[in-house]
């Protein structure tokens, strides 16, 4: 090959293959981002699971298993590959008492037509067409953990299920790589489609799938080798650099700046802050425009999340709809500000 | 996709636009998006025999 045709194939491989453009379909691998919590946050069966810290790190106890743990965004990472952060499950209270239902996992829950529009041929009935998920996790609770990938929108469900081994207190990079197959569908809407999870506990109803191959016929997010790491209060869970791309190459992870992931994490959450004053002529309201960031997923849940200190003149306030309301008693300085202002949450996650 | 623990559920106004609610012991605002996590585990929740409040 002239050194013009393998200057023109080079081209060709970093425009076209895997490598070019973006690649990671997950927002905030890095956990760079953690709108709601940087620090730590209790967790147990029925109390602040689901999203409490990390943006787009979702914590679940399923079936009323037990334990309880603190999840927090942390600054344990693996040295030398760019990380600041990482997604760090603590254990707090131990759970040897596993019911045959039970199950824990974290997990990050993808748009269906995020995968659809990924590039990844996946109903390509050779299996030949590849998505390959990565990343890089710690534990001192050495052992076999399980990876699950479930298509929520197939019919039934399907999970395809990959056994990691960890080392006590070593970093590891995992690297699963999926195929395609011809009775995956994942929808063109805003739903959910995948659901990445990294299982902790699971019972003997959990524990059934097949490794590595899609599973149809049961929910089980594991093996049966699924290790129990909530089976001491000294276990602690790391994780960071979750990255999920087109093809069956695992490339280093895709570094985005904060600015680009915290934008990306808005269309699902974002809070704002609110000083609300005017002069009333007389009772009655005025609307204020909301200072939303990004088009968000769905209709967002708003919640107040701080009150200011003063009061004045107000009879009512809040979000209806696309405005901010707030209704004045009588005529005069109408006030809702001051300490820290009106802090409203945006939720619009999956 | 996740259990939530919905303790109370009540029209905003008379539009019946929003609903506000008490989800995990957290007050919210729900829209009546059917994309809405939220809204989509009052409906779950009504199915199971409970009602949402008219408003005040």
């Amino acid at each position: 090959m002239t050194k013009a045709a393998e200057l023109a194939k080079m081209g060709e491989v970093l425009t076209t293959s895997q490598i070019g453009g973006r690649r990671n379909i997950i927002i905030n691998g890095a956990m760079q981002v953690a709108q709601r919590s940087s620090s730590a946050v209790a967790v147990s069966d029925g109390s602040n699971e689901n999203y409490q810290t990390v943006d787009r790190m979702n914590f679940g106890f399923g079936n009323n298993a037990g334990g309880a743990c603190n999840i927090s965004q942390d600054t344990t990472v693996p040295s030398g590959l760019g990380f600041s952060n990482s997604y760090k499950v603590d254990v707090t209270t131990a759970d040897t008492n596993i019911a045959s239902t039970h199950q824990i996992f974290f997990r990050t829950i993808l748009e269906a037509r995020d995968i659809r529009n990924s590039g990844w041929n996946y109903t390509d009935s050779t299996g030949n067409s590849k998505i390959t998920c990565s990343f890089y996790a710690r534990s001192n609770k050495a052992g076999t953990y399980c990876f699950s990938f479930r298509s929520v929108d197939t019919s039934g469900s399907m999970y395809y299920v990959k056994e990691f081994t960890l080392v006590a207190d070593t970093w590891e990079r995992v690297i699963i790589t999926i195929p395609s197959n011809s009775s995956l569908v994942f929808d063109d809407d805003t739903n959910a489609g995948a659901v990445l999870a990294i299982s902790l506990q699971a019972g003997s109803d959990r524990n059934n799938a097949t490794d590595d191959t899609w599973n149809t016929s049961d929910s089980s997010l594991t093996t049966s080798n699924q290790v129990n790491f909530f089976d001491d209060t000294a276990n602690n869970f790391f994780l960071t650099g979750w990255q999920l791309e087109v093809g069956e190459q695992a490339t280093p992870f895709e570094h985005r700046s904060f600015g680009e992931e915290l934008a990306l994490c808005q269309r699902y959450y974002q809070q704002h802050t609110y000083s609300l004053r005017f002069q009333a002529a007389a009772a009655g309201t005025l609307r204020f425009p909301q200072n939303i960031q990004a088009s968000m997923r769905a209709e967002p849940t708003t919640a107040t999340l701080t009150t200011p200190s003063t009061t004045t003149n107000v009879s009512s306030v809040g979000v209806t709809g696309n405005y901010i309301q707030m209704s004045a008693s009588s005529s005069g300085d109408t006030r809702y500000e001051g300490g820290n202002q009106w802090q409203v949450s945006y939720d619009g996650e999956i | 996709m996740e259990q939530m623990n919905i303790t109370l559920a009540q029209y905003q106004d008379a539009d019946n636009l929003i609903i506000q609610t008490t989800i995990d012991g957290q007050e919210m605002s729900v829209p009546l998006d059917p994309a809405n996590r939220h809204y989509q585990a009052i409906l779950e929740w009504v199915a199971e025999g409970n009602t949402i409040e008219e408003a005040d």
